[in-house]
């Protein structure tokens, strides 16, 4: 992870030579089946391996108030946001953060690509979580 | 030949808050209402099965209750307390071990949404501290998908609210007792996209319970009774949306309860055609709708056409959560599911009051969901 990111917020999870923009996953060698988020790498049962980074919006919400903590850790201060699915193409459909999109703009099918996310704890301290932002690049 | 199992009393502490109560102390509540209007004695009831998500262990009643050596079970199973609970006591009457006992639930909720710890379901902590971990999140993903597969509106979505609402006026255990208006509902402050706040439940407080007997003993006893024909616990299959999911498989599939649905059907030799009266989990209004079609009553989409007609209205063909449901009662966990049955039981035997179906009801249908992927369901018969 180059040196602008913040730690991130949990091991295993961000790949860390991507730049933020891809999500580690196991897949489970016995069956083929993927799981997210990863399972510790020295399970045998499991190989580590890459998601695709880029997908389909498969739902969407909007958080429109602070959630409890715990288990929440954001600021005090509150704004909501936005919490969807994304298909990523032919893996998994994985639940993240979406950010950089008006909320008005979110669409069942719209492009979808990883992004690095700075979350910021209660306590002040910058972490690296995940999101998807728009994929900019490609047709809806 | 296993027994024929059969509901022979019931009694509810009426849901919504009650500062001066413990949640236990509803239940109790609960208990001696269902004893006294079927004329029974704590000393009649052979064992006990029970539980509550956050109030206590059901077993400590015996201490206001009776000390009568019984055996009380505690279950401790989320959601499905109280469907574990009574599914508990049948298969024990079933089972021709005891021919009468007894399922209660009951809970006491503080105000807010549910905070529940990662580490509590498998899950990272991250997950929580980020902000993915709410029930609310998931119901409105779930519904914001299905609208848009099948063309469901925000209006249809507000046309259960007001039922329930409606619903609620009429039911006195229920704990929102004033009609709302579509206006209202569709205006009120929007909690997790498309769903508003009177679209979802709160987590409350209330106790029921229910007291069984074999069908020898409820011919002996002679009292109105109605025939549980099924009672189905199933957890989730693979492929399905559950709550608290950081990732759903690209196949998929099933759902809990249209897992529990098809084991309840079975177990009671019916179909969706044939239900005279259902309760079906409505921890916010897409859930009652999408529940239409899991249970089988609808095909997915038909429930625009459905609600419109009035069809789910306590005057409809199939009326759907006669009390007003989670929405008008509230939720609390371990005493929900057995409200349900409370109601058809009620229901069925003609008890109803103001919110009394009219014609005929044979057949009572109750469906209960909760995380992280379990339902209960029951078929009872008059």
């Amino acid at each position: 992870m180059p040196d602008t990111l913040p730690v991130p917020i949990a091991d295993g999870l961000i790949c860390p030579e991507t730049e933020g923009n891809a999500l580690f996953a196991s897949r489970e060698r016995a069956t083929n089946r993927l799981c997210f988020p990863a399972r510790p790498e020295d399970d045998p049962r499991y190989e580590r391996v890459l998601l695709p980074r880029t997908g389909r919006l498969w739902s969407w919400t909007i958080q429109r108030f602070r959630p409890k903590s715990p288990p929440y850790a954001g600021p005090e201060a509150f704004e909501p946001y936005a919490v969807g699915y994304v298909d990523l193409d032919g893996a998994l459909i994985v639940e993240g953060r979406l950010v950089d999109v008006a909320f008005d703009d979110l669409a069942i099918g719209m492009a979808m690509r990883v992004v690095p996310l700075p979350f910021e704890m209660t306590d002040g301290t910058l972490r690296t979580s995940f999101g998807f932002a728009p994929d900019k690049g490609v047709g809806a | 030949m296993s027994e024929d199992v059969f509901i022979i009393g019931a009694g509810i502490h009426p849901f919504g808050r009650t500062p001066g109560l413990s949640g236990l102390q509803q239940g109790v509540f609960a208990v001696r209402q269902a004893l006294e209007r079927a004329g029974l004695a704590w000393r009649d009831v052979q064992f006990a099965f029970g539980g509550s998500d956050a109030a206590g262990n059901a077993d400590t009643m015996v201490s206001e209750l009776g000390l009568t050596s019984i055996p009380f079970i505690n279950v401790a199973n989320g959601c499905a307390t109280g469907g574990s609970a009574m599914f508990g006591a049948y298969s024990t009457i079933k089972s021709g071990e005891f021919d009468l006992g007894l399922a209660v639930g009951f809970d006491k909720h503080p105000r807010g949404s549910f905070s529940p710890l990662p580490a509590d379901w498998g899950l990272p902590d991250w997950y929580g501290e980020t902000g993915l971990m709410l029930t609310t999140q998931f119901f409105a993903m779930k519904i914001q998908r299905y609208m848009s597969l099948y063309g469901i509106t925000p209006h249809t979505l507000g046309a259960v609210a007001e039922k329930a609402f409606a619903n609620g006026v009429l039911a006195d255990h229920a704990w929102r007792r004033e009609a709302v208006d579509m206006d209202t509902i569709l205006h009120s402050q929007m909690v997790s996209d498309p769903l508003t706040k009177f679209m979802f439940c709160s987590p409350g407080e209330g106790a029921v319970a229910l007291l069984l007997a074999s069908g020898r003993k409820a011919r002996e006893l002679g009292l109105p009774a109605v025939r549980l024909r099924a009672a189905a616990v199933r957890t989730r299959p693979p492929g399905s949306f559950e709550v608290f999911s950081p990732a759903l498989d690209l196949e998929r599939g099933g759902s809990p309860t249209s897992v529990a649905s098809q084991a309840a059907y079975d177990m009671a030799g019916v179909g969706p055609e044939d239900i005279d009266i259902a309760q079906l989990q409505d921890t916010e209004a897409g859930a009652e709708i999408m529940h239409m079609a899991e249970n089988g009553f609808c095909a997915d989409g038909e429930q625009t056409a459905w609600i419109a007609e009035g069809r789910t209205r306590i005057d409809g063909s199939l009326p759907v959560n006669t009390d007003g449901g989670c929405l008008a009662c509230g939720e609390p966990i371990g005493a929900s599911g057995l409200r349900q049955v409370y109601e058809n039981y009620v229901q069925l035997i003609g008890q109803a009051g103001a919110r009394q179906a009219p014609g005929r009801l044979r057949l009572g249908y109750s469906h209960v969901y909760g995380a992280p992927g379990v339902s209960a369901v029951a078929i009872v018969e008059r």
